[in-house]
């Protein structure tokens, strides 16, 4: 078993004639994820890659039954987007988008948990299992099918410790980005549970960053419930200085909350390493010996 | 974006939530129109976005006209914070009974806004929460149903507030919610809300920041952003306009990388190794030359800058492109500031081909590079 997409995932791309949403639906058709068509507004009726394009996710849903959905679409559209494939039955979806205003990503949100639908993002990389299927944007030859879970707050730094890991030859079981916004749909937690109960993920790889208290939060979770499978910890951000947004919309330290430190110290005393370096966790994995 | 304490207290105006009568200055004059219609004692407070604004003197007092005016004028010399003071704000100073504090926030777990409203108020909310949690109250807004009416009873009841008192409070709170959703504020806090000596409530100090992502619904602040009245340093002022993520940093190793939490870890890595960045600037994904020359030129411009670091992991970015980026801005800049080039990833052999053929060294480890940078910044490069 793998977590959230498998071999059963028919997904349908929203946003899928513009730049990004072609050329990565392309990505993904090539390392096997069945996507079953494209919605664009006013493209209804033409064709990409062999694939139907759709005025409306109603239309798609009618004709391909889809059950997860991955989003290209232009911030000020994102939301509207996502609550049209919420709204038509869809339950993962997956919103690359990045910039959505945080107003909107609360509604989304809302209307998610309502329907009970999994979202995965905003400006997420997406997740991959690696060699079996990808609803993303990651580059897919640095990663490796293995044991390793990873979760992040991050896209790029999740590829260089990605591909760290992979040079070493600990292969990921599945790979998922939680977004870099201050509102995402999953949390660390959530992802947390998703891979205990995955009897793929021996270890879990948790990539945080400066900014909210998902990351504390986690460390308190883990050290409660004594986490089963054994987690190491990154965090970016030791270095930004406080009121700074640091790309990320969600990555900034207020006042004196967010801060690298506080997220260290409160996973290092729940009995999780946290890595000094991104090169680091490939050795603190390999210590462990799984 | 962080709005000016008079573009906050002119929006809780319009949501009808009392202020304190005042009125903007930037020059003499229209100190002098301000100072006869308003009733002294009087606060003059230098327009500035910086934090900790009152002690490092910019907010003054003044017991007549003449001393009102006098302020205002040596106000509008200084600089808080090496920041010039550009306008003030004058008001009549509040007879203080008691100070509270009320404000609106994101919740990042709970995907949701949070009200969080204390009977002390008047320094920043954490000391608050640190100093005096059981005094501080959190409501979590239900994202469907809003926050009424009665929301704001029930916590101006738990403030210790009865009869008129809680029925202006009401009005008070339910007004600064429809403000905070209708400018896509991430946090709005008046702070202190004051308890007059005469019963009454009144927003002396407002603070409104305004999500960035929403500013496309807020023409009128992002404009103010980009006419360059807010406190960017010209190189945060030129990323903006370029679209880049840029913060201007204290050290002297200029970063550029792709990806926030790329760049983040390249600061920390470079920390860690002894050296001290300049900036974190982030070009995102599958940045052109063009884009790539322009985030060397703004990093370039820092006069602090003695070397640079390019640390890139090419998923969407293509590397070949960031080395046409590096040798366009190179060209263009003319300068002989020492690189360190760190290119892995898409197209990565046609990236080092280019620089190498240019006699740029061209790493593979973000550590080593990370290492070779703070060296060069510290005893220079050869």
């Amino acid at each position: 078993m793998v977590v959230i997409i498998d071999e059963k995932t028919r997904a349908i791309v929203q946003g899928i004639t513009g730049a990004q949403g072609s050329f990565h639906t392309k990505l993904m058709l090539e390392y096997g994820t069945k996507i079953v068509a494209g919605v664009t507004p006013g493209k209804g009726g033409t064709k990409i890659y062999d694939l139907p394009v759709y005025d409306t996710v109603e239309e798609a849903q009618e004709k391909h039954s889809a059950n997860a959905s991955i989003i290209f679409v232009p911030a000020p559209f994102a939301a509207d987007a996502a609550l049209e494939a919420l709204e038509n039955g869809i339950k993962t979806i997956v919103i690359i988008t990045e910039h959505i205003p945080i107003k909107d990503a609360v509604n989304v949100m809302a209307h998610a948990k309502k329907v009970g639908a999994t979202i995965i993002g905003p400006n997420t990389p997406g997740i991959i299992t690696p060699e079996k299927s990808k609803l993303g944007i990651m580059p897919a030859h640095i990663f490796k099918f293995g044991s390793i879970g990873i979760v992040s707050r991050s896209g790029t730094l999740t590829y260089e410790i990605a591909a760290s890991l992979t040079r070493k030859n600990l292969g990921q079981s599945t790979c998922l980005g939680l977004g870099g916004d201050p509102i995402t749909g999953l949390n660390f937690i959530d992802t947390l549970k998703m891979f205990e109960k995955d009897t793929q993920t021996k270890a879990v790889v948790l990539i945080g960053e400066i900014g909210g208290n998902l990351e504390e939060l986690a460390a308190e979770y883990i050290m409660r419930e004594k986490y089963p499978k054994p987690v190491i910890a990154f965090i970016a951000g030791r270095s930004a200085p406080p009121g700074k947004r640091m790309g990320h919309a969600g990555a900034i330290i207020m006042g004196k909350a967010g801060t690298a430190e506080s997220k260290i110290e409160k996973f290092q005393s729940a009995g999780v390493k946290v890595a000094e370096k991104p090169g680091d966790v490939a050795e603190l994995l390999a210590k462990l010996a799984i | 974006m962080k709005l000016f304490e008079y573009e906050a207290k002119n929006i809780l105006t319009k949501y009808k939530i009392p202020t304190p009568n005042g009125g903007l200055a930037t020059n003499l004059n229209q100190t002098r129109e301000l100072t006869t219609k308003l009733k002294p004692p009087l606060a003059i407070k230098a327009q500035v976005l910086v934090a900790g604004r009152g002690k490092a003197g910019g907010i003054l007092f003044a017991n007549s006209t003449a001393e009102a005016e006098k302020a205002a004028e040596k106000l509008l010399k200084t600089q808080i914070k090496g920041i010039a003071v550009k306008s003030v704000w004058i008001e009549e100073k509040i007879q203080i009974k008691k100070e509270l504090y009320f404000g609106i926030t994101t919740d990042r777990f709970n995907q949701s806004y949070i009200v969080i409203a204390s009977t002390v108020g008047g320094m920043e909310i954490e000391e608050i929460a640190s100093k005096t949690p059981e005094k501080i109250i959190r409501f979590l807004i239900n994202p469907h149903s809003g926050f009424h009416s009665f929301h704001a009873r029930q916590i101006a009841r738990k403030m210790g507030y009865a009869g008129n008192q809680l029925s202006e409070l009401e009005r008070i709170f339910e007004g600064l919610y429809r403000a905070g959703m209708d400018y896509d504020a991430e946090l709005i806090e008046m702070n202190p809300l004051v308890e007059t000596t005469d019963g009454k409530f009144v927003a002396a100090d407002a603070r409104i920041i305004v999500d960035d992502n929403a500013l496309f619904r807020h023409q009128e602040y992002k404009n103010r952003l980009l006419e360059g009245e807010s406190e960017l340093t010209p190189q945060e002022a030129e990323a903006m306009k370029n679209d880049l993520a840029y913060v201007k940093l204290d050290g002297n190793i200029g970063v550029i990388g792709n990806g926030a939490g790329l760049v983040m870890a390249t600061l920390d890595t470079i920390q860690y190794y002894g050296g001290k960045p300049a900036n974190f600037l982030d070009i995102g994904g599958g940045a052109p030359a063009e884009k790539i020359a322009t985030a060397l030129k703004i990093v370039l411009s820092d006069p602090k800058v003695k070397a640079l670091f390019v640390n890139i992991l090419g998923g969407i970015t293509r590397c070949d492109e960031v080395a046409r980026g590096i040798l366009e801005a190179k060209a263009k800049v003319g300068t002989t500031k020492p690189m360190v080039i760190r290119l892995v990833g898409t197209n990565e052999e046609e990236g080092k081909r280019i620089l190498t053929e240019a006699h740029i060294h061209v790493l593979e480890s973000m550590e080593e590079a990370a290492q070779r940078v703070v060296e060069i910044s510290k005893y220079g490069g050869k």
